[in-house]
This record gives structure tokens, C-alpha cells and sequence, in this order.
């Protein structure tokens, strides 16, 4: 998309430069240590697993890695049965 | 039916993964159902040139060690909903991937898309043969430069020997695509010309990308090029290249890029 009108066009070397900080940020931190957001989602998947059983097809996950905040997205299908169990 | 088509070329460097996410979006405007496969173990770059670096949560070799379902590592693209990324996985195991889970995750998608593309690790090893096993058709990315050519022509071997449809006696179909192509260079005689290209390596021609400074901008900004730029140069071949792989005929062109003496001004101040 040319958002700048006809002719004149942004530069487009800063996006590039900060995309490349934000991902290499991330992905060196990776060399000597877990990713966080991967340890905060099978940890919040384990505790959801003891209350119920999921189907793991009904499990998505989605995940926006941010220079200063991160998203973890998580939609898990409950069937209703086992949420009237949880709530007897 | 679902189409698979690998992008390769031997030569790191030349443009499949420019290529592919180009092509990828091009189809998917075109109303097909579209998703783009990294086959670059350990070294994934499609995700960047997509855009969608930070969106990955699983990857192809995720899905073959059966860590998650196909579904579930699907990344849907934000700007065009009939596009999907599987990405890379950033392992430095080259045996993480495997004929068999390979087969099975293309299998999977053949089910869910109508072109499965791709993208080929440089190189003749583990990773490129594996990227094109089960393809229907090959594009491969070349540049009117020697040492390319000389590597397209070995790939060009591969695809005929090394792929399932060549094992069971089929054809594979093989289609040239140029890219980085000068024209005032060729004039100059110093680039090869496309007829020298075809008359070595005698494969169909799919499309011709000119060099363009748009290109380069389409991966700073995380959009393919038919995409960020849908009506400059190469974004244009590359949709004409889309429409052939279609089966549609269209007359073979390199797309030049009208300037005016303002656009050159600025050009040259905001590249």
C-alpha cells in the first residue's frame, strides 16, 4: 500500500531496522533461555487440563510479539458438560 | 484439486523467498485458497518477508513431531484472509524433518488449500529435496547470471529424479522464472539475455522480474511486493507469472516502471 500520495514515498529502511530489533531481540534471548510466552502457555494449558479435558484440535493460540508488550491469545473450547461438572 | 508447487533454484540468494511470497499473495488475490510453506529449517525468513515474524507460535516441524495439529499452525494472514503462512522452525536439527511427516503435513493441505507453496532452502541437501518430493509443478528462480544458471540446470536434474511424480514415471511441471533482470544491461551486452537463459536450461518461461528497488522495500516493510505495491514493476510480473500458473495465456512481457522526472527525484532522495 502506497499510503504517501503519488510521487513521494516514506522511507522504508526504519521499518526494517526496527522489525529486525524486535525479532532478534527476541529471538537471542531465546539462545539461553525458554521464551517466555511459550512457558506462560503450557503452564496455563496444564492448569486448565486438570479441570477439564480438552480437545486439543479445539485449542487456538495466538501470540503478537511487541517491542515493550506481548499478546498471548488463547481460545479453548469447553464442551458444556464438563462445565456443569466443574461448576457442581 | 490442490496444487503443489515448490520454488527452488539451487543458488541461495536468487529470490524464492521474495518469489514465493509475491506469488502467494498474487493467487490469493485472485480468490485461491493459498498457503506458503518454509521449508528453511533453521534458518526461516518467509515469516519476515510475510510480515508475520511475530505471530509464529508453532512451526512445520512442530506440526511433523505431532507437538500440534496442521490446524493449529496455521498463521492467517491479517491483509488477505485467503492467505496462510506454516513457518519455519528455527532448529538446528537437520533431521527434524522427515519424508514421512513431510508428506503428511502436504497431505493435510492439499485437503485445506487449493496451491501449496514451497519455499526451498538453497542448496542441493536434506531440506531442498524435501521441499520439492511432493510437488506437482516447480518454479525455478533464476538469475541471468552464471553461476544461477549452472545451479538451476542441477535442480532442474533433481526435480526429474528426485521428486515422487518423477519416481512414478510422471511428469513434474517445470517452469523458469527470472528475476533481477536488467534490461539496460542486457542492451549493453552484459547481462545474459532471457533467449540465452531459455537456451541453456530449455524449460518454459513463467515470468520476467526486472531489478527493482521495490522489491527491497517490500521486505523492509513485512509486504510482498504484490502487495505493498500492487502496480509497480515486478509486483505486476509477478501477478502475470500468478495468472500463468494458472493455466491462463498470457502474452509475455517485462513491465517497465513509467518515471517522471519528479518521481526519479524523489525516488532517488526516499529509497
Amino acid at each position: 500500500m502506497n499510503f504517501f500520495g503519488f510521487g513521494r514515498r516514506s522511507s522504508s529502511a526504519p521499518v526494517a531496522r526496527e522489525r529486525l530489533r524486535i525479532l532478534l531481540e527476541h529471538e537471542r534471548s531465546m539462545a539461553d533461555r525458554r521464551d517466555l510466552m511459550l512457558v506462560l502457555r503450557e503452564e496455563i494449558l496444564a492448569a486448565i487440563r486438570r479441570h477439564v479435558t480438552i480437545d486439543p484440535e479445539k485449542v487456538m493460540i495466538k501470540l503478537d510479539r511487541g517491542a515493550t508488550v506481548s499478546t498471548l491469545e488463547i481460545d479453548i473450547e469447553v464442551p458444556n458438560v464438563e462445565m456443569r461438572l466443574l461448576s457442581a | 484439486m490442490a496444487k503443489v508447487l515448490v520454488v527452488t533454484s539451487g543458488k541461495g540468494g536468487v529470490g524464492k523467498t521474495t518469489s514465493t511470497a509475491a506469488l502467494g499473495v498474487a493467487l490469493a488475490r485472485d480468490g485461491q485458497n493459498v498457503v506458503v510453506v518454509d521449508f528453511d529449517v533453521g534458518l526461516r525468513n518467509l515469516d519476515l518477508v510475510m510480515g508475520a515474524e511475530r505471530r509464529v507460535v508453532y512451526d512445520l516441524v512442530n506440526v511433523i513431531q505431532g507437538v500440534v495439529k496442521l490446524q493449529q499452525a496455521l498463521i492467517r494472514d491479517k491483509r488477505i484472509p485467503t492467505l496462510s503462512l506454516l513457518a519455519a522452525s528455527q532448529t538446528r536439527d537437520k533431521e527434524a524433518l522427515t519424508e514421512e511427516g513431510v508428506a503428511n503435513v502436504i497431505a493435510g493441505l492439499r485437503e485445506r488449500f487449493d496451491w501449496i507453496i514451497c519455499d526451498s532452502p538453497a542448496g542441493i541437501e536434506r531440506g531442498a529435496t524435501l521441499a520439492m518430493r511432493y510437488a506437482d509443478a516447480a518454479v525455478v528462480v533464476t538469475n541471468p547470471e552464471v553461476s544461477s544458471v549452472r545451479d538451476s540446470d542441477r535442480v532442474i536434474g533433481l526435480l526429474d529424479a528426485k521428486t515422487e511424480k518423477a519416481e512414478k514415471g510422471e511428469r513434474i511441471d517445470k517452469h523458469l522464472l527470472i528475476t533481477r533482470y536488467d534490461s539496460g544491461r542486457v542492451a549493453r551486452a552484459e547481462m545474459l539475455s532471457i533467449d540465452d537463459v531459455l537456451e541453456i536450461l530449455s524449460i518454459p518461461l513463467i515470468g520476467i522480474i526486472p531489478e527493482s528497488e521495490d522489491v527491497l522495500r517490500a521486505s523492509n516493510l513485512g509486504a510482498p511486493v504484490t502487495l505493498s505495491n500492487p502496480m509497480c514493476a515486478p509486483a505486476r510480473a509477478y501477478a502475470d507469472a500468478a495468472r500463468r500458473l494458472t493455466g491462463e495465456t498470457i502474452e509475455m512481457s517485462i513491465p517497465v516502471d513509467k518515471k517522471g522526472l519528479l518521481d526519479k527525484l524523489f525516488r532517488r532522495r526516499a529509497a
